[in-house]
């Protein structure tokens, strides 16, 4: 179960770069650490502090207007790069839960849905007009039953799969839902593979 | 019936249920573990009191975290490792993989090694199945005509309980590499370039399959450096069709199947293949002739160069993102814009990685480093992808050429691909890798990565200096 979603708002901090990759957001050194809670200290760590642990005042987390902002607007390409889950743990910890970009690292999108974060991708034009909106430290408010981001006078729909939808406004662990809805369909699919694919199951049968 | 490509044809036959809504459930048929991305997806296990459905359809193994030293004269890392946080995650994976009855590659073992390398080297990975592994770039496996993509820590406990995902069926792109490549010019090459092309997203929600004669001519190691790459340019999914070249490969393997489950098999596997005229959403033609031995420059991926290019000046360049990252790079990695690349002096070579750090790599690497010496002041290290990659090294004489001309001879890990263990550059040093990010930080905290191939980074390292290996090698 994560926090089901329903409507948000608050101020969005603005982060305009391209390709914000799963480094930048969670670096490698601190994935030797195995617990989900408390990441958010690490988040953006290399941008947040430099070599001896002290605020680098300039960047946007760091700036009184921004430090609580539940809505990240970022460049395109949010999130690329490694799988790690991580990345959303420390996010969801700074109390992000809502990602408007023109597009996302498909990863970090699917790992965000699964935590409670709703990712947004807007056409380019529009993440251009929302930054600015973002950097005047306008209101952004979201609410995922509607599908409508508003800011200021300006609503914007957004898509989302029903399902995803479902499972965040709700809150809904996805491993319970599959268990319970499709145990017969998986039996049954794994008895027509056993016969057409049988090599599959050779070291099931062996164990 | 409609033409269906490959990727359509593997999407099908794992197909358990169409979802409302677009999406489709998928039957996974193989899970590979490792020590940092599967503890969390273990706590969720034991959390709901659930069991894996499939244990043998799993594999684990410890890569990320794991020094690539030992103090001991045997190599044994167990028990040796002085990290107490890698130690204690190293730890609770073989917990794990105890109590929840999971295949486990040991540390010390013949079989352990990077994910993206034993899956292959074990016969773990099979065409036709679908694979997934905590790990952006299990897109490698899609070189053996499998449907393999990285996931996330909450999904690696879906596929342990009900061996299945809910996913979302991506576009198609083709690529049709054509043309001879000069001798020098490998499939790292080709992958830059193609990332160069096309973009650090520039194949985002598509699965992408390789084509063309081009592609037929390389071997496994090199269909499987081309698809671990994918994920460079935003795909989750790389793919090449299985051929003979394929079979000869994992035929023996320990867990390839045997006998008269081997004819079966190898028998539907030559059914996977794209369908004549079957459609993609994009194709991209290369003529892989045209290229020569690719380096990057910046901090992502596609901001790559042929080697004898000069760096971009972002003067010269129209106002916009392509501009301020640019000019965002080139400070990052402290270079000067019109600078030739083969005038970038390095600290550092790594020669190693899930995309690089195979046998055939190793002996790319050695065939330049042959009779000749690593620059004074240069750390140079070769990090094989397995054990039993290293032990294949070892058996040709590799480690003994590496050795002599000044390389360090590592034992198997990701090493300095991924800055967790004790491998990782410093602020300020400059790496010519064969890894396969570039990002900041990447390789250690302020660290500068160039991208490049195993006999450029032989190369650089023996020049002290990013150098064009057709000019090298003469």
């Amino acid at each position: 179960m994560s926090e089901p979603f329903t409507t948000l708002s608050g101020k969005a901090a603005p982060m305009p770069e391209e390709n914000i990759d799963t480094d930048i957001i969670f670096p490698a050194r601190f994935l030797l650490i195995t617990a989900k809670a408390g990441l958010g200290r690490y988040a953006f760590h290399d941008r947040r502090f430099d070599a001896n642990g002290a605020e680098i005042p300039d960047y946007v987390l760091n700036q009184a207007s921004f430090n609580a902002a539940p809505f990240i607007v970022a460049g395109a390409n949010f999130g690329s790069g490694s799988s790690r889950e991580q990345a959303v743990w420390a996010i969801a910890g700074l109390g992000v839960r809502c990602i408007i970009a023109a597009g996302f690292g498909e990863i970090f999108h699917s790992n965000c849905q699964r935590n409670g974060i709703l990712p947004i991708t807007l056409p380019a034009q529009t993440v251009a007009e929302l930054m600015v909106a973002a950097q005047t430290e306008q209101t952004f408010a979201v609410d995922l039953e509607a599908q409508s981001l508003t800011v200021g006078n300006r609503a914007f729909a957004f898509d989302i799969a029903p399902e995803r939808k479902l499972a965040l406004l709700n809150g809904w662990d996805e491993t319970s839902v599959l268990l319970h809805q499709y145990a017969g369909a998986i039996d049954e699919f794994e008895t027509r593979q056993k016969a057409s694919a049988p090599w599959l199951y050779a070291e099931d049968d062996a164990s | 019936m409609t033409a269906t490509t490959l990727y359509e044809k593997l999407w099908n036959a794992h197909a358990v249920a169409e979802l409302p809504g677009g999406e489709t459930l998928l039957y996974i048929d193989r899970q590979i573990l490792h020590e940092v991305s599967s503890p969390q997806a273990f706590v969720a296990m034991r959390d709901a009191g659930r069991q894996l459905r499939r244990p043998q359809t799993h594999i684990a193994v410890v890569d990320h975290a794991v020094p690539t030293r030992s103090p001991r004269a045997d190599g044994i890392r167990h028990g040796t490792i002085e990290d107490a946080q890698a130690a204690s995650q190293i730890a609770e994976l073989e917990t794990n993989v105890r109590d929840f009855a999971v295949p486990y590659a040991e540390l010390d073992g013949a079989e352990q090694g990077i994910v993206h390398v034993i899956g292959p080297e074990s016969g773990f990975t099979l065409p036709g199945t679908t694979i997934v592994c905590g790990d952006s770039h299990t897109t490698t496996h899609g070189a053996f005509g499998a449907l393999a993509f990285g996931i996330g820590a909450s999904e690696q406990g879906t596929v342990m309980a009900a061996q299945c995902l809910r996913q979302k069926r991506a576009k198609t792109m083709r690529i049709e590499l054509s043309g001879t490549r000069h001798p020098l010019v490998f499939a790292k090459d080709i992958a830059l370039a193609i990332i160069a092309r096309i973009g650090a997203d520039g194949a985002a929600g598509h699965a992408v399959e390789f084509t063309g004669p081009a592609v037929r001519a390389m071997s496994m190691a090199e269909r499987m450096t081309l698809c671990n790459m994918m994920i460079e340019a935003g795909s989750r999914v790389g793919l090449v069709a299985p051929d003979d070249v394929t079979f000869a490969f994992l035929k023996g393997r320990r867990l390839a199947p045997k006998g008269a489950l081997w004819d079966q098999a190898v028998a539907a596997w030559r059914d996977l293949a794209s369908d004549e005229g079957a459609n993609y959403d994009r194709v991209i033609e290369i003529d892989v002739a045209s290229l020569v031995p690719q380096v990057s420059w910046g901090t992502t991926p596609d901001q790559t160069l042929p080697v004898d290019a000069a760096l971009p000046d972002p003067a010269t360049l129209e106002e916009g993102p392509a501009r301020r990252q640019a000019e965002k790079a080139l400070a990052y990695m402290g270079l000067t814009p019109g600078q030739s690349l083969t005038d970038i002096a390095i600290t550092h070579a790594f020669i190693g990685s899930c995309t690089n750090g195979r046998i055939e790599d190793i002996r790319a690497a050695a065939a330049i480093a042959r009779g000749r010496k690593v620059a004074p002041g240069i750390k140079a290290i070769v990090v094989p992808g397995s054990a039993a990659t290293r032990a294949a090294a070892e058996a040709e004489g590799l480690d003994r050429i590496l050795i002599e001309a000044g390389f360090e001879w590592r034992l198997a890990g990701c090493s300095m691909c991924v800055a967790m263990n004790d491998d990782r550059l410093k602020p300020g040093e400059r790496c010519a890798s064969t890894s396969n990010r570039n990002f900041e930080g990447r390789q250690g905290p302020g660290g500068r990565t160039h991208l490049m191939s195993p006999a450029m980074a032989a190369a650089a390292a023996i020049a002290g200096h990013i150098a064009d290996i057709r000019e090298f090698a003469a």
